[in-house]
């Protein structure tokens, strides 16, 4: 059941550049799978829309959600100065989710790139299969590596060659040899292109995660929709609504 | 306390609705808000076949507020008859439905099939809607081509007609007019503003449309004004929009000339928004002891 809720902040810090891991306790804790995402409001009234952010982590009592953003902006600078124990609203938990299912006891890639890397630890930890995880960064200043080491095997590139392989995560998997029967990947849209198109080359079944600009989140306003193989459930034309009817899709449905 | 308000001889349970092309048909929101608490619902606007919208990016954030071009998708009159009416019949709760079209033909088509069902209360004209190459607007940025689509889906109508009218145009009196004139049984306004906004950064358009509708807190002082103007221009309800956020607000638009409210881009920001303006026009009610709402009624001259 979604809903709009005070949540309070249990902790923030900048664990790199710009990127800020914060814990919020919240009950949609109890209902949040891999892959969804929630809106948090900034207090700012000038800033109104809720800013989708993916759900990187539940804790083990499902009491608390950890997200880990960027600052991108106003609202998303504002969230950065949150301290222990304030109040911001959130909405959730919202979006479909990595289906879970089509992983189980299979060798499985879990992709991420840039802030997309966050949504794939949730997932690490609660999919239960052979777990090759691939995260691509910008740079050396890397984020969450260490915790997807308890999942999984790690892989990681980076665009500067400064830690891991030089390049993106393809060029990690090549080079690692890896080969895997499903792969889920969240990320920037060249790099979701890329793993559409090595997923289709392979034949394997890729999940991916997208996102776009939002208002409502919830499915109503038709903000946020990606051009479609099949024809849609909503309007009947090709346009799926990202944030309800995604934001995982498999990726030869979408038109990216 | 009688929060009841009638437009063309429709009877609401209180003057609250929502704005079209925000609430869809209520499915969404049916999660957060109890639909059965709302005056009416406004359904997202439906043409005669489906239409698949424009590209992305269709929405973006303004300075209280936000511009949207989704462009008018929508599954087409079959589908919203076969899947949205029977849902909302569902619920205690005026229908109204939303109709666009790219040309008069396409109009007049949906507004026939809507004349089969009689759980739709009343049409509400879409000819403003900023965000298409043809039809809507076209039809609502003069006096003459709007007098000439009204008086045509007038004929064919069964249910009460609303036009609802543009803000982008030089006198809203003169549209309220034309619209009356040929026989509009109410006016809705104001649909968005046309706006802007551009990336410095990526140096384009935040928008794929380029151009997109304002909505949202910051464009009510225009809305106010325009229902204030329309609203005494016409002897014909007038249902207010424009960044309706609280029930202050609400009472605004009401003490301005308006009947009824629509909430609207709030619903964005506040999946309860519409419940919580109708329990705010009530607490304005009872702290200054107003029986009737309909008294307020454009009472400040």
């Amino acid at each position: 059941m979604k809903e709009k809720t005070m949540a309070k902040v249990l902790s923030q810090r900048e664990i790199a550049p710009r990127i800020y891991d914060l814990w919020l306790e919240t009950d949609l804790a109890a209902q949040a799978r891999p892959g969804q995402f929630i809106g948090v409001y900034p207090k700012n009234a000038a800033t109104l829309l809720p800013r989708p952010i993916s759900i990187c982590e539940v804790d083990g009592d499902r009491t608390a959600l950890r997200i880990v953003y960027r600052v991108a902006g106003q609202g998303t600078a504002e969230f950065s100065s949150l301290k222990e124990n304030d109040g911001v609203y959130i909405l959730g938990t919202l979006g479909n989710g990595f289906p879970l299912e089509e992983g189980r006891g299979k060798r499985c890639f879990l992709v991420g790139g840039g802030i997309g890397v966050p949504p794939i630890l949730q997932l690490a930890k609660e999919l239960e299969g052979e777990k090759s995880i691939v995260a691509g960064y910008r740079d050396s200043n890397l984020f969450l590596t260490e915790d997807f080491a308890k999942y999984g095997q790690v892989y990681v590139a980076t665009e500067d060659g400064s830690r891991g392989t030089k390049g993106n995560v393809l060029d990690a998997i090549a080079e690692n040899g890896l080969q895997a029967d499903v792969l889920y990947a969240c990320g920037p849209m060249p790099m979701l292109r890329a793993v559409k198109r090595y997923a289709a080359e392979q034949g394997i079944r890729a999940y991916i995660s997208l996102e776009e600009h939002m208002a409502c989140g919830v499915g109503a306003c038709l903000g946020c929709v990606v051009k479609t193989r099949d024809t849609d459930a909503h309007s009947h034309v090709h346009n799926a609504r990202i944030c309800t009817d995604g934001p995982v899709f498999d990726a030869q449905e979408v038109d990216i | 306390m009688n929060t009841q308000v009638n437009i063309a001889g429709v009877t609401f349970k209180n003057p609250v609705m929502t704005g079209s092309g925000t609430f869809g048909s209520g499915m969404e929101y049916g999660e957060f808000v109890d639909l059965n608490r709302l005056g009416a619902v406004v359904t997202k606007g439906v043409a005669n076949v489906p239409w698949p919208g424009n590209p992305t990016p269709r929405v973006a954030e303004v300075y209280g507020g936000m511009l949207n071009a989704i462009g008018l998708q929508n599954p087409g009159i079959d589908v919203f008859m076969e899947r949205d009416i029977p849902f909302l019949k569902q619920y205690d709760t005026k229908i109204i439905v939303n109709v666009c079209g790219k040309t008069v033909e396409d109009y007049l088509e949906v507004v026939e099939k809507l004349g089969e069902e009689s759980a739709v209360a009343m049409l509400e004209i879409n000819v403003s809607c900023p965000n298409v190459k043809e039809g809507a607007i076209a039809f609502g940025q003069k006096a003459d081509a709007l007098y000439h689509i009204t008086e045509q889906i007038k004929r064919k109508a069964r249910q009460p007609v609303i036009m609802k009218l543009s803000p982008n145009v030089t006198d809203i009196g003169e549209m309220a007019r034309a619209a009356e004139a040929a026989g509009a049984d109410a006016l809705s306004l104001i649909n968005t503003l046309t706006g802007m906004k551009i990336d410095i950064h990526r140096r384009c358009f935040a928008l794929a449309n380029k151009t997109g509708g304002m909505s949202g807190p910051a464009i009510k002082p225009v809305a106010v004004r325009m229902v204030y103007q329309a609203s005494h221009a016409v002897q014909i309800p007038v249902i207010g929009m424009g960044g309706i956020a609280t029930g202050e607000d609400a009472i605004e638009f009401i003490l301005a000339g308006a009947t009824a409210v629509s909430v609207g881009a709030m619903n964005f920001v506040d999946p309860y928004a519409t419940v919580k303006v109708i329990e705010g026009i009530e607490d304005y009610m009872r702290a200054y002891g107003v029986e009737n709402i309909t008294d307020l009624i454009g009472i400040v001259e």
